[in-house]
């Protein structure tokens, strides 16, 4: 469990990001706007774990972009160890990417197939001129490839003679090369077998207990966050419905389309499959092009009133320690059918 | 009364460059009418090939060689003409893919495909093949489905299209449906809505499923009996209940301890299989899991294990040379959070990497 008095070592206030939508093939005009994030703001602490949450288009990717700054966002505030970096240019955000590195969840095309595996894991190395000499460089190298369980001889290997997991393992020793402060991990083990993604995340974990990371953990699979984070937000069209301690979320889900979500993960044994009632949310999520107005959960809501579509709930302090955005909260006795509160988080 | 589908010691391997890749190595089942049979394994298990055989797909790759016998209602299909199975594709025997929206003909109207599907094996008129559609479509939970059947695949969103998918599959009321990961593409809110709709289906049209999926959890919501494959083998096959209760097979209990779960407490660790599936031109010697396997024994890497019903239950075979009583002790402590004594040893095995 984190301290709350750890310091932060991200703060993001007010986030927006919208991307254009045009038209024309020649003469592009806009003629519209995704949100992909609309005013996000929580912050990451030091040593911590913090899980994002949502379906897709929710926008946990943009977000993980906006804060290695791979984006620049549309409004709102960034900062790192106290320092605004929103509007940072390249050259000054160039000593801050050392702090700051991503895992990607494609480790087919996260790798140049064309370079050795030891020149994609140095590359950091001579980017930002860290060792030069090409020996000691292999040195370094085989000593990551050692450290993420790789083979060390493998070292003039190329891309394609791994396997997925194998590739993962590469796509972590390069993010973990220059000891960053910050590690962002875009559904790291989703393209990969399940037999092989409990060794990445178990490799994750050992990692950041002895490199001391930050992690921020985005993914889709409900299950794999709360292994692996300390506290959750979980995201739906662009906003954070509810933001919480793990061992809280899972607990006493009190946003509504957080306990739809737990819900809905399918639970590999059949006795508690059999005597569960399932929250299936109907349709479809909306498009974030023309979101529903005020909650935008409310067009898929079971505890949707009339004030749902006219005021927009903010996010506030709800029973238990979880900080979630609904005018009616899901209670305790509302829970109870769900598999993580049976026991208790 | 002879079951719905039965296979028998169905081979299917693929020649390449490099050597003959096995990649269904002498599987047999049974699918009785109206029963739901999950088929859980990792990719390159042979899942997918296996049920593409049965519905004949494999037959059209000039360096598969199919050995064996798949019989639908006492019929062999491996010997069958192209014909005859075509009037038994999409009609008796119905398949649904992973992606929806390669599975749909983008060029055509969704109501047109579903159309298409109907008249090409029931001699109706084009209106009684549109109303036909158009009832499969609400069936599926479609909303609006008059004014959806003229929409095109792209207009509709993943879990529509697989809806979409779902409802060609059943217009001809097929006795077999075969879903290859029909859920695997799809948002967790909107898979909870297809495995529903497959688990109503089932029930309400009495049509028998193959599901393939490499998720436990899809399973244990919408089948009754599970085989899990591993290198081309079934190595275990149980109904629901004692696979996921009393599992023995190694690779079962490690697939079910490797996946973090949102029914264990939260800190439970997690175990995973170590090393990576085998190359399936060169298979390990012996049992295929061997490499793998914590439990290992020196026999394992020689003896090639047959499926053998366990002790105390004979609806329950697994493919382990380990005695029934010493893998129920494993599986035990497994449970129960131990890690048995035995996977801390080493076991020297000739050609074991670990």
């Amino acid at each position: 469990m984190s301290t709350p008095e750890r310091a932060p070592l991200v703060q993001v206030r007010d986030l927006v990001k919208s991307f254009p939508i045009k038209k024309g093939i020649i003469f592009q005009r806009e003629v519209g706007a995704v949100q992909a994030v609309s005013g996000v703001s929580f912050d990451v602490l030091e040593g911590e774990t913090l899980g994002i949450v949502g379906e897709s288009g929710c926008g946990k990717s943009t977000t993980a972009r906006l804060i290695t700054r791979l984006l620049v966002p549309t409004s709102g505030s960034i900062s790192y160890r106290g320092r605004d970096i929103a509007t940072l240019g390249r050259s000054e955000l160039k000593p801050l990417r050392r702090e700051m590195q991503m895992i990607f969840q494609d480790p087919y095309s996260s790798l140049n197939p064309r370079k050795t595996v030891g020149s994609v894991i140095g590359e950091p190395f001579e980017i930002h001129n860290v060792e030069t000499d090409p020996r000691k460089r292999k040195v370094l190298v085989q000593a990551l490839m050692e450290q993420v369980g790789l083979n060390p001889e493998h070292y003039n290997r190329y891309p394609h003679e791994f396997s997925g997991g194998q590739r993962q393992r590469i796509g972590v020793a390069r993010a973990i090369a220059l000891k960053p402060k910050l590690i962002v991990a875009d559904e790291p083990v989703s393209a990969l077998d399940v037999s092989i993604q409990a060794q990445i995340l178990n490799l994750l974990r050992e990692l950041q207990a002895d490199l001391g990371l930050t992690i921020v953990f985005i993914a889709h699979d409900l299950s794999v966050v709360r292994h692996m984070c300390d506290r959750i937000a979980v995201m739906y069209l662009g906003k954070v419905v509810e933001l919480a301690e793990a061992h809280d979320l899972y607990a006493h889900p009190r946003h509504p389309y957080t306990g739809a979500l737990l819900s809905a993960v399918p639970v590999p044994d059949p006795r508690l499959a059999a005597g569960k009632t399932r929250r299936i949310l109907g349709g479809d999520v909306p498009s974030p092009t023309n979101p529903p107005s005020a909650c935008r959960f409310h067009t898929r809501c079971s505890k949707c009133q009339d004030v749902c579509s006219v005021d927009e709930p903010l996010l506030t302090p709800q029973a238990g320690g979880n900080v979630a955005a609904c005018h009616f909260p899901l209670t305790d006795a509302e829970n109870a059918d769900l598999p993580t509160v049976k026991i208790g988080g | 009364m002879a079951p719905l589908l039965e296979v028998r010691d169905l081979k299917v391997s693929f020649a390449t460059d490099d050597g003959a890749v096995k990649a269904v190595d002498g599987i047999s089942y049974t699918v009785e009418k109206g029963q739901a049979l999950g088929i859980v394994g990792e990719s390159g298990s042979g899942k997918s090939v296996s049920s593409m055989t049965v519905m004949g797909l494999t037959r059209f790759s000039g360096n598969a060689t199919i050995t064996g016998e798949i019989l639908f209602e006492g019929k062999d299909l491996l010997g069958a003409t192209d014909d005859e199975l075509r009037l038994l594709r999409g009609n008796e025997i119905s398949m649904i893919f992973q992606d929806p929206l390669s599975s749909l003909h983008p060029f055509y109207r969704v109501g047109k495909q579903i159309v298409e599907n109907v008249r090409a094996h029931q001699s109706v008129s084009r209106a009684a093949a549109r109303d036909r559609a158009v009832e499969m479509l609400r069936l599926v939970g479609i909303p609006e489905p008059e004014r959806r059947f003229d929409a095109y695949p792209h207009e509709f969103s993943g879990g529509m299209r697989q809806r979409a998918m779902i409802a060609m599959a059943l217009a001809n009321d097929p006795k077999l449906l075969i879903a290859d990961e029909p859920t695997t593409a799809l948002d967790v809110t909107v898979q909870a809505q297809i495995l529903e709709l497959l688990a109503h289906l089932q029930q309400e049209l009495d049509t028998a499923i193959v599901l393939i999926t490499h998720d436990l959890g899809v399973v244990a919501e919408v089948t009754d009996e599970i085989a899990v494959m591993y290198a081309g083998r079934i190595v275990e096959r149980a109904e629901k209940l004692p696979i996921f209760a009393a599992p023995e097979h190694p690779y079962t209990w490690g697939l079910l301890r490797s996946i973090p779960r949102l029914d264990l407490p939260r800190n439970e660790e997690l175990v995973p299989i170590p090393g990576r599936p085998p190359s399936l031109i060169n298979p390990p010697s012996g049992c295929s899991f061997h490499p793998r396997c914590p439990y290992a024994r020196v026999e394992c890497a020689t003896t090639d294990p047959r499926l053998k019903p366990v002790d105390g239950d004979a609806g329950h075979t697994t493919a382990c040379v380990l005695p029934s009583a010493v893998r129920q002790e494993l599986w035990g402590q497994l449970a129960n959070g131990v890690l048995p004594a035995q996977a801390l040893e080493t076991v020297t095995i000739p050609g074991a990497a670990r």
